[in-house]
């Protein structure tokens, strides 16, 4: 079982009811290769990848089809062999609703493999740099959600204390760590040796929540017979937003991610279990990310499960993979029920980011009720893992008074939503922060905007003003030099007669085709 | 398929205001029955006409407003208002008086500022206070205890109810054959006439820990209240600050000299520390929100009671402590903002 060594609380969090036991009685199934794959450019923290395929080629499964245009990016890959059919644009699954450039492949079943990446079985003699390439050549990004390019962050540099593996899967309906852990963590012990060889680190905790005995007593049987003693499985207990790398880092080691930085600055390096995994594959197997889990779940759903798909696959293949949609089905999210926003329809793809689809019926769902003024109770307070104070944030929020947001340290909020769950007067509160800190964006940007033109307008000013004083000075100089002359006739006459000479010798010198000029 | 777009997150809140007043409310039901059995039926007439006052108002008021009148109404503020206003009143008020407390608790301390969630005093104590300054005579009009023949005449239900609706006691009773001082009143002018407190405290009126009737009217108060805190309404913050902040000066000064000094149990069991304690300071509304901020707010509350009682012209305090903390709240809220995390402290 889970050792438990010392563990610290962070500040509020809630106890949720986890919605995960329907979608855990069913092993992961395999969802069948689509006639039609959509791979977006940007499914990842970062500068939307460039294609480097054109309409009409042909591609096999794991073969690059864009690179990634900055250091903060990944490569996509076809998800499976095929021809690509059309770059352009198409819904894809992001809160604004808005289409993004896809590459579309049409996929010819024969699944085809394409062997560009050699396995790395001998990964323990390589060096990190060759590591982190290969980790970047196979698109890994973060697969809890966030979907930061794995490869940056093993750039984290030396001297980290402890990896940490985040399988402190807390949010409602989301079990896809859950059951990776229980049926494939050899698969994820793998991983995590070749995440420490890469990064140097010693250490390494796998943070299982304790409402997941299953995956803990799978990871430590794993572990034991793996013989790796540096792993250490820590059973967490269940409290909504433990799975936040900030409020996870505070449970295992009573340290605090300074606001603005990042794990790294503080000796410790989280990635989630399902990203250890994929950094395995690509390492051992040289198998780039083309598919990842995906808890499909909730009362709209036929038979909820977990489904390993293509990336690239429609959310409506996927959900015909769990059983198809029942009779009760009406909203539909990507994420789980505190995080997960609202997809426009089942159109859009499966992305490197989505680690659950909630088919809700209206009961699990039910529509706000109408809010109420705050009344101060603090409740929000004692839930937000910030330790934010959401009532005076709000009150700042609707007096628009952004400076105050600021003072208040808005932009440390998560947006993980326990303010909301908590709140007394069904005030939507997320949504008033997630509002207020595109305000403060935005007039950020104006700032910027207006220091620019300001600084421009200004630059211009002190040229046309040093112009003026240069000119300024120059005739000042002359006038002088005219002025110190004036009282005396002889020497105003010599200068006079300075210049003449200077002129005639000039002259006489142009005629003789000297060329030179003795003044 | 068409589906219904909601905004993260989707889970709902466990609890409303309304649940929030309502068991404010269940929580006063055994002081209430407690108070009528000692003190007769008096606070269900205060409560009547202030509930019914203070609905009202609040009714117009948020009609004149153009706020959903339904809406708020069923949030059961104005009803929590009005029965604590309708505790703090002695038993035999006439119902203008009750309805004069009740109009100016809604109308001038709670709508003027804009209604639920935007008034910086205690509505009830605000009413109250008026009452007090405007009517000090009949706010010193209190009921011993019944049964224990203190007074030589005591009302029954209809005479009770005569007294309320007329302000005249039936033909033949005189006031101070019915009425009498509230213990720490009377603690307080036999102290004030060189008496010890042991002397003061030597009558029948006296029981184990305050006076009789009204210890066992602080204990049900207090068990209501710490119902709430079981069910998480309140937190412990306020209330144990104010018994502290009551509590450790009356010990000082009871151990510096009993004699002029009444002891923090007769402080906490005989007057309204327990309602102030558990239900009047713990209003989120006028009291400071961050949980540091709850302890200073809850102790200078307590502080206040004590230096009111036992220094100032009044013989309880609780309302004009809960006044002058609400004043300083603004002030408290800022200089206790807990750490935010990842910051320096």
């Amino acid at each position: 079982m889970a050792e438990t060594p010392r563990l610290w609380k962070f500040h509020g969090g809630l106890k949720l009811d986890s919605r995960t036991s329907r979608a855990t009685t069913e092993p992961i199934a395999v969802a069948p290769v689509p006639s039609r794959l959509v791979l977006p450019l940007s499914q990842h923290i970062g500068q939307p990848a460039e294609p480097v395929v054109a309409v009409g080629d042909r591609v096999l499964r794991g073969q690059p089809v864009a690179r990634p245009r900055g250091y903060v990016g990944a490569k996509v890959h076809a998800s499976s062999s095929g021809q690509v059919v059309e770059i352009g644009l198409h819904p894809v699954p992001h809160p604004s609703g808005l289409s993004a450039p896809c590459i579309v492949i049409e996929t010819d079943g024969a699944d085809q493999r394409w062997d560009g990446y050699e396995p790395m079985p001998n990964y323990a003699s390589m060096s990190a740099p060759d590591l982190r390439a290969r980790v970047r050549a196979a698109g890994v990004v973060g697969l809890g959600g966030a979907a930061f390019p794995t490869a940056v962050k093993l750039g984290a540099g030396a001297g980290l204390k402890l990896l940490i593996l985040n399988g402190a899967e807390c949010e409602p309906y989301i079990c896809c760590d859950d059951m990776l852990m229980r049926q494939r963590p050899e698969e994820i012990i793998a991983g995590a040796q070749v995440l420490m060889h890469t990064l140097e680190i010693e250490q390494c905790a796998v943070a299982v929540e304790a409402d997941m005995p299953e995956a803990a007593a799978a990871m430590e049987e794993a572990r034991k017979r793996l013989g790796e003693d540096r792993i250490q499985v820590v059973s967490v207990p269940a409290l909504y937003p433990e799975g936040g790398e900030r409020q996870l880092i505070k449970v295992l080691t009573g340290e605090e991610v300074p606001a603005g930085g990042v794990p790294p600055d503080i000796g410790y390096l989280c990635h989630n279990v399902g990203t250890a995994a994929a950094v395995g594959r690509a390492v051992l197997a040289g198998e780039p990310l083309i598919s990842r889990v995906v808890t499909v779940t909730g009362a709209g759903v036929a038979s909820p499960r977990n489904v390993e798909v293509r990336l690239g696959t429609a959310v409506a293949d996927l959900i015909a993979a769990a059983g198809g949609y029942t009779e009760q089905a009406r909203h539909l999210l990507m994420g789980g029920a505190m995080m997960g926003f609202p997809l426009p329809d089942d159109s859009v793809p499966v992305t490197k980011a989505m680690n659950c689809v909630v088919v809700a019926s209206a009961e699990e769902i039910r529509p706000r009720k109408p809010a109420l003024p705050c009344i101060r109770c603090g409740e929000c307070a004692g839930a937000c893992p910030a330790r934010l104070l959401p009532q005076q944030l709000y009150w700042h929020a609707r007096a628009g008074e952004l400076d105050r947001l600021d003072e208040y340290h808005l932009f440390d909020c998560i947006e993980c939503g326990c303010c909301d769950v908590a709140c007394p007067s069904q005030l939507p509160l997320t949504q008033y922060f997630r509002y207020a800190k595109t305000e403060l964006w935005a007039r950020e940007r104006d700032r910027e905007r207006s220091d620019v033109a300001r600084q421009r307008f200004e630059a211009r000013n002190a040229r046309l003003e040093a112009d003026k004083a240069a000119r300024r000075k120059k005739l000042d100089e002359k006038t002088r030099a005219l002025k110190k002359t004036e009282g005396d006739r002889e020497a105003r006459q010599q200068l006079i007669d300075d210049v003449l000479k200077k002129a005639r010798a000039r002259k006489s010198g142009e005629d003789a085709d000297t060329g030179g000029d003795s003044a | 398929m068409q589906f219904q777009a909601t905004s993260p997150p989707h889970v709902r809140p466990r609890t409303s205001v309304t649940r929030v007043m309502g068991e404010v409310l269940l929580a006063l039901v055994p002081a209430a029955a407690a108070w009528v059995w000692y003190f007769g039926p008096g606070l269900i007439f205060n409560m009547a006409v202030a509930v019914a006052t203070a609905v009202a108002c609040e009714a117009a008021i948020l009609a004149l407003r153009k706020r959903p009148v339904g809406l708020h109404l069923a949030d059961l503020s104005a009803v929590v208002t009005a029965v604590l206003l309708a505790f703090a009143l002695p038993p035999l008020t006439p119902w203008w008086i009750t309805a004069t407390g009740a109009a100016f608790a809604i109308i001038f301390a709670k709508q003027v500022y804009g209604g639920l969630g935007y008034n910086p005093f205690n509505p009830a104590m605000a009413g109250y206070v008026v009452l007090l300054v405007s009517f000090p005579e009949v706010m010193t009009r209190w009921l011993p205890p019944q049964g224990l023949d203190l007074a030589p005449a005591s009302l029954g239900f209809l005479d009770t109810l005569r007294v309320t609706l007329t302000g005249g006691l039936p033909a033949g009773m005189e006031w101070d054959a019915v009425t009498g001082a509230t213990p720490l009143d009377d603690v307080k002018t036999q102290v004030g006439l060189a008496r010890t407190v042991q002397e003061a405290t030597s009558g029948p009126l006296y029981g184990d820990l305050g006076a009789k009737g009204w210890e066992w009217v602080a204990n049900w108060v207090a068990a209501g209240g710490l119902w709430l805190l079981w069910r998480r309404v309140i937190r412990w913050h306020i209330p144990v600050a104010f018994i502290l902040g009551l509590c450790v000066p009356a010990t000082l000064f009871w151990l510096l000299d009993s004699g002029i000094h009444p002891s923090p149990a007769f402080h906490l069991f005989s007057g309204a520390a327990m309602l102030g304690a558990f239900f009047i300071a713990t209003d989120p509304v006028s009291a400071a929100t961050s949980p540091a901020g709850r302890l200073v707010y809850g102790a200078g509350i307590g502080v206040l009671v004590f230096i009111i009682r036992e220094w100032g012209g009044y013989p309880d305090a609780v309302a004009f402590a809960v006044l002058l903390m609400n004043m300083a709240v603004p002030a408290i809220d800022h200089f206790t903002r807990p750490r935010t995390y990842g910051h320096a402290g």
